[in-house]
């Protein structure tokens, strides 16, 4: 016999809810809708008191019309009598309108509670239950207040029946979760977790998610529940299919609490005690080899039920991620699932190599599975699965995949379903950065991005794309030319042009060289696009016009008539039209240093969290990205932008931008500033010389060595002057050491900025020569001079010298400056003082044809003999009289000290004054020597 | 944990909404359309799971769905639920549905929504999971249904009604 009957129940409500089902629209059924609710108000502010079961027939009709979606303002206290009937029908269904209409907020709740309390004390099972439930439904504070201590009093108690246990259980979760400071565990802590051992297999299931939560946020209290929940899981895991009775579901022993007691371990790490533990990864295998089993039942059910237990199994695993045996069974038994032809199996499967990928001892079993992956990514008719595979390949990449993966997402966003692309977006960005090995790579990926889904590009995708290139001297070329290509494009997304404006505005000049991509050029081309774009971004390209004022003086006369039209200088919109005026008024009246000053390059961004990754966090919501991956992902950053953990950030964006001079109050101080700084005689035209020399465009970067040969035979003087710096040396040296100090000095009024200084050994020499030094301040003051120390070790006898990189920011422009430093081989030199007879002995000695090298060469200086002796003193070597037999010819000895040998040096060097000729010899214990030192002394008479 | 069960049929019209957490009653409604939106979109043969919508909570829940005849049985869950295992309780309730009514289809949930929630009621307390054997769960409903039996049995007997 069937449990309902059809049939049964209340006619009135049978016959409108047929009625409403008779409605042919919509007005019909709310016009009959209202008169059902005027009559049941009628009925219940009616003089006649009503019996039991129309009340209960009415509110039943007002739940009906609740459940259509309609308000229901009124019968809550008929439903709050209903609860003191002492009928079980009546009460049930007070229950029940009490707990779909009710909320925690209502008035009403000391009425209920009342009623609820005598429930309770009722002593009757089914009306306990209904309290129970009533309480867990409305879970008020109120109802935490009243009920809170009574509730495990009812759980624990010997004599309270399984389904009201079943019900105490879960009402003190709901109370627990509500208000967890009124519900106190202490005395009953230890009664509620040995619940695991009862009896009744739906007690247990019922405490179980009660210890799980309670466990979550006291797990020490808890912990003996893990030792517990071990012994109930495998009992259920080892029992036979007819064992547990009902709770076998489609041949699978109680599937469901075998899931809950294996999200229960998952709270705990790996036990300790080594029985337990033992007894667990038992039954992990057992699991993990019943997945392997012949289905028992061809039922959907009954793999479900499987494989409900196998991926709590396999989750365990991945969090307890200390078996590495477990592990990788895992991920081959997920490695299956994921070409199973059930849905749900590769979606699972997808979402749990999720986190196996980050779990060091599979990640790499992981990876081999990329195929598959991408082709569910592009195969898969489940945009579900899709998404899974989205992420699925976010969490297996790494350096050695990630170009692969982040060219499967790129060409999946042409295609991607429009409500996960601004996600896939964010993870393409941050991949991209997060692997970038070459910056070209990220630059193409990040404009590839914003060409194929620009719309879902965000704010933060294109800013980190030009904080990074702004801290990245060596991509701003590239930068520039690539994205001037994509302007380039007739139809292109407004991203590209914002990001196109602020970097040409920046580093055009990087580019302006080619004809075919000369200032006016670029400057077209972004004025082309200007009137297709919102206001924003034009508020961007007029900045870009300033500063390429400032980067092409040859571009002043056109952007300044751009500026000048009635559309910019009128513009209705005040910040255009605010910008228009003051970037006009800026150009004509600033002198080009000022101009300069004003619009200088972009100083790099501090270096903090991506602002990508932070806003897909906030997507994601809080715990989406593990903690890990967070500084997985610090980590690589710093990594990439050169050790300088730099991390930009939306704020310094906008700062930045700020300082572009739009505020009127910046123009006015710049006009207060101008004459002093265009005060010392020729600063100005000083400028401009540097730029027609140098050239903004093409910051030199050959070595210069001009000053590197001077210094073969003295250790102080002037390196390098130009008209900004002068670079000074003093240098010392004992045995196989030596300290240089360099001064480098402002000859300019005006600060440098961004002023970096980078000794680099190329090639072999730094296994020869170490060099070590402390970074300078990043600002030279007008005038000002700073100091560096080098501490110079030769570790062994070297040809090459180290070079001194220097950067740093004057007006707009870059400079850039690399020269040689002075460190030549003789610095190391110990003078050997000895006598004629010694001397041609050990020139004898070094006869072998390599050891001795020779240079016949015209005189370049003069051939003074007192000059010449200062230069061979200068030399580091003693000079020997009354050596050679011809009092003409000077001869020298000396022994190059290195940390892993000695050299012994002798020279000897023959002056011809009528043919304006020197014999330079040199003879010593190794060749390189010979050679490297008649290289150097060759250029010095 | 389990923040709603929504059953609806293949035009989006509710048959049982149950919610243990509390939204206003627009709200729930807006849910339910929008539950409904997204899930009678996807084909037939895709998986049950898929990320919940904006009012419930986006995706740190999921919706885990079955599709019987004319009916759609939504279960939005947060991320502490096994996705098989709540595809399973859904079958379990509407076994137990089966069971009670004979044959339960959409006329049975309309006219007796009061057992419905009661059924449910059996098996789901305040969001979590309180029985999951169907014997028990029958056992329950059979003892209720004796005690209305007992109450009711003078009510007029209902007339044959031609529902079409």
């Amino acid at each position: 016999m069937p449990a309902v009957s059809k049939g049964d129940g209340m006619r009135g409500l049978a016959v409108f809810i047929s009625d409403i089902r008779n409605c042919k629209s919509k007005e019909a059924e709310i016009k009959r809708i209202n008169k059902e609710l005027a009559n049941i108000r009628s009925k219940f502010k009616g003089d006649k008191a009503l019996d039991g079961y129309s009340k209960k027939k009415y509110v039943c009709k007002l739940l009906f019309i609740f459940l259509l979606g309609h308000d229901i303002d009124f019968g809550h206290m008929e439903a709050v009598n209903l609860l003191s009937s002492n009928k079980y029908t009546e009460k049930q269904i007070g229950y029940l309108f009490i707990s779909v209409l009710v909320n925690s907020n209502s008035e009403l709740i000391r009425l209920i509670n009342n009623a609820i309390k005598n429930d309770l004390s009722s002593r009757n099972p089914t009306f306990m239950c209904l309290a129970l439930h009533c309480i867990a439904n409305v879970g008020s504070r109120e109802m935490a207040e009243a009920f809170a201590s009574e509730i495990p009093r009812i759980l624990v108690a010997g004599d309270t029946m399984d389904s009201v246990k079943q019900s105490a259980a879960l009402c003190l979760l709901r109370l627990y979760k509500t208000s967890p400071d009124l519900v106190l565990m202490g005395e009953w802590t230890s009664r509620v977790v040995h619940l695991l051992n009862d009896q009744h297999m739906g007690v247990v299931t019922a405490a179980i998610s009660l210890i799980t939560c309670l466990s979550q946020k006291n797990p020490d209290e808890f912990k003996t529940c893990v030792s517990l929940a071990v012994s109930r899981l495998s009992r259920i895991v080892s029992s036979a299919s007819t064992d547990l009775q009902d709770y076998t579901y489609y041949f699978v022993p109680a599937p469901w609490l075998s899931c809950k007691l294996l999200r229960l371990l998952q709270c705990y790490p790996p036990p300790e005690d080594g029985a337990v533990k033992g007894r667990l990864v038992e039954c992990l295998e057992t699991i993990l080899n019943k997945a392997q089993e012949p289905p028992k039942s061809k039922k959907v059910q009954h793999s479900n039920a499987k494989n409900a237990i196998l991926f709590e199994a396999i989750s365990l695993i991945i969090h307890y991620d200390s078996e590495p045996n477990l592990l990788v069974r895992a991920c081959n038994q997920l490695g299956q699932f994921l070409q199973h032809r059930e849905t749900n199996l590769r979606y699972l499967a997808l979402e749990s190599m999720c986190t196996l990928a980050s779990s060091e001892f599979s990640h790499e079993a992981v990876k081999t599975h990329i195929e598959t992956v991408i082709n569910a990514l592009k195969t898969e008719r489940d945009v579900s699965v899709r998404q899974r595979a989205a992420d699925l390949l976010y969490a297996m990449c790494d350096r050695s995949n990630a170009k692969q993966i982040v060219a499967e997402m790129l060409s999946y966003l042409e295609t991607a379903d429009y409500s996960i692309r601004e996600e896939m977006v964010l993870k393409v960005a941050i991949l991209a950065e997060k692997y970038a090995v070459d910056y070209s790579w990220y630059v193409d990926t990040i404009l590839n991005l914003i060409r194929i889904a620009g719309d879902y590009v965000s704010e933060e995708v294109w800013y980190r794309v030009i904080q990074i290139v702004i801290n990245r001297d060596d991509v701003q070329g590239y930068a520039a030319k690539t994205v001037f290509e994509a302007l380039q494009a007739p139809a292109c997304h407004e991203n590209m042009v914002k990001v196109g404006g602020y970097i040409l505005g920046e580093f055009g000049n990087l580019i302006a060289g080619d004809p075919r991509s000369s200032p006016l050029v670029q400057f077209n081309l972004l004025h082309s696009k200007f009137h297709l774009c919102s206001v924003p971004t034009r508020a961007l390209l007029l900045s870009a016009y300033i500063k390429f004022i400032n980067l092409f003086p040859e571009t002043k006369a056109t952007i300044q008539e751009v500026l000048r039209c009635d559309s910019q200088i009128r513009n209705s919109d005040v910040e255009l039209q605010q910008r228009a005026v003051e970037y006009l008024k800026l150009s004509s009246i600033a002198s080009t240093d000022v101009l300069a000053t004003v619009l200088e390059e972009m100083p790099p961004f501090p270096e903090r969290e991506s602002s990508i990754l932070a806003k897909l966090k906030k997507k994601k919501g809080p715990g989406a990205i593990s903690v890990t991956e967070l500084e997985d992902s610090k980590r690589e950053g710093g990594e990439l932008n050169g050790g300088s953990d730099r991390g930009p950030d939306t704020a310094a964006m906008s700062a930045s931008n700020a300082s572009t001079p739009s505020p009127s109050a910046d123009l006015l101080g710049i006009r207060s500033a101008a004459p002093i700084n265009a005060a010392p005689a020729g600063a100005g035209s000083l400028l401009v010389d540097v730029f027609s020399e140098a050239g903004p465009a093409a910051p030199s970067t050959a070595v210069n060595d001009d000053g590197f040969l001077r210094f073969v035979c003295k250790n102080n003087g002037v390196l390098f002057e130009n008209q900004l710096l002068q670079i000074g040396i003093k240098s010392e040296y004992r045995q196989n050491l030596g300290r240089m100090y360099l001064f480098y000095g402002n000859k300019t009024s005006v600060q440098f900025a961004s002023f970096t200084t980078n000794v680099s050994c190329p090639g072999e020499l730094q296994l020869n020569l170490n060099v070590q030094t402390k970074q300078v301040e990043p600002l030279v003051e007008g005038g000002a001079q700073i100091q560096q120390v080098l501490n110079i070790e030769c570790l062994t006898d070297f040809s090459d010298a180290p070079l001194l990189n220097i950067k740093f920011r004057y007006g707009g422009a870059l400079q850039n400056l690399t020269l040689k430093l002075p460190v030549t081989i003789n610095k190391f030199f110990q003078p050997t003082e000895m006598a004629s007879h010694d001397f041609f002995q050990r020139w004898k000695q070094l006869s072998q044809p390599q050891q001795e090298a020779q240079k016949i060469f015209k005189a370049n200086h003069s051939m003074d003999t007192e000059v010449l002796k200062a230069k061979l003193l200068g030399l580091g070597t003693a000079l020997l009289d009354n050596v050679d037999p011809n009092p003409e010819n000077f001869v020298c000895a000396g022994v190059i000290q290195t940390k892993s040998q000695q050299v012994g040096c002798l020279l000897r060097l023959e002056p011809n004054a009528q043919a304006q000729m020197y014999r330079l010899t040199l003879r010593c214990s190794k060749d390189s020597v010979s050679q490297r030192l008649c290289e150097l002394l060759a250029q010095q008479f | 944990m389990i923040k709603a069960i929504l059953i609806f049929n293949n035009h989006g019209k509710p048959r049982l909404s149950k919610f243990y957490e509390h939204y206003s009653e627009d709200t729930e409604q807006q849910i339910i359309r929008e539950t409904f939106h997204l899930v009678s979109k996807r084909d037939e043969n895709v998986c049950n799971f898929l990320e919940g919508g904006m009012l419930i909570g986006g995706s740190d829940y999921k919706l885990i769905y079955r599709h019987y005849a004319t009916l759609y049985f939504v279960f939005c869950v947060d991320s502490s639920e096994s996705e098989l295992g709540i595809l399973d309780l859904i079958q379990v309730f509407v076994e137990t549905l089966d069971k009670c009514f004979e044959n339960v289809c959409e006329l049975d949930l309309i006219f007796h929504v009061d057992k419905v929630h009661n059924i449910l009621a059996e098996m789901v307390m305040g969001g979590m999971v309180l029985e999951t054997n169907m014997n028990e769960i029958i056992m329950q409903v059979d003892a209720q249904n004796k005690m209305e039996k007992s109450e009711v049995s003078w009510t007029p007997p209902v007339p044959c009604m031609c529902m079409t």
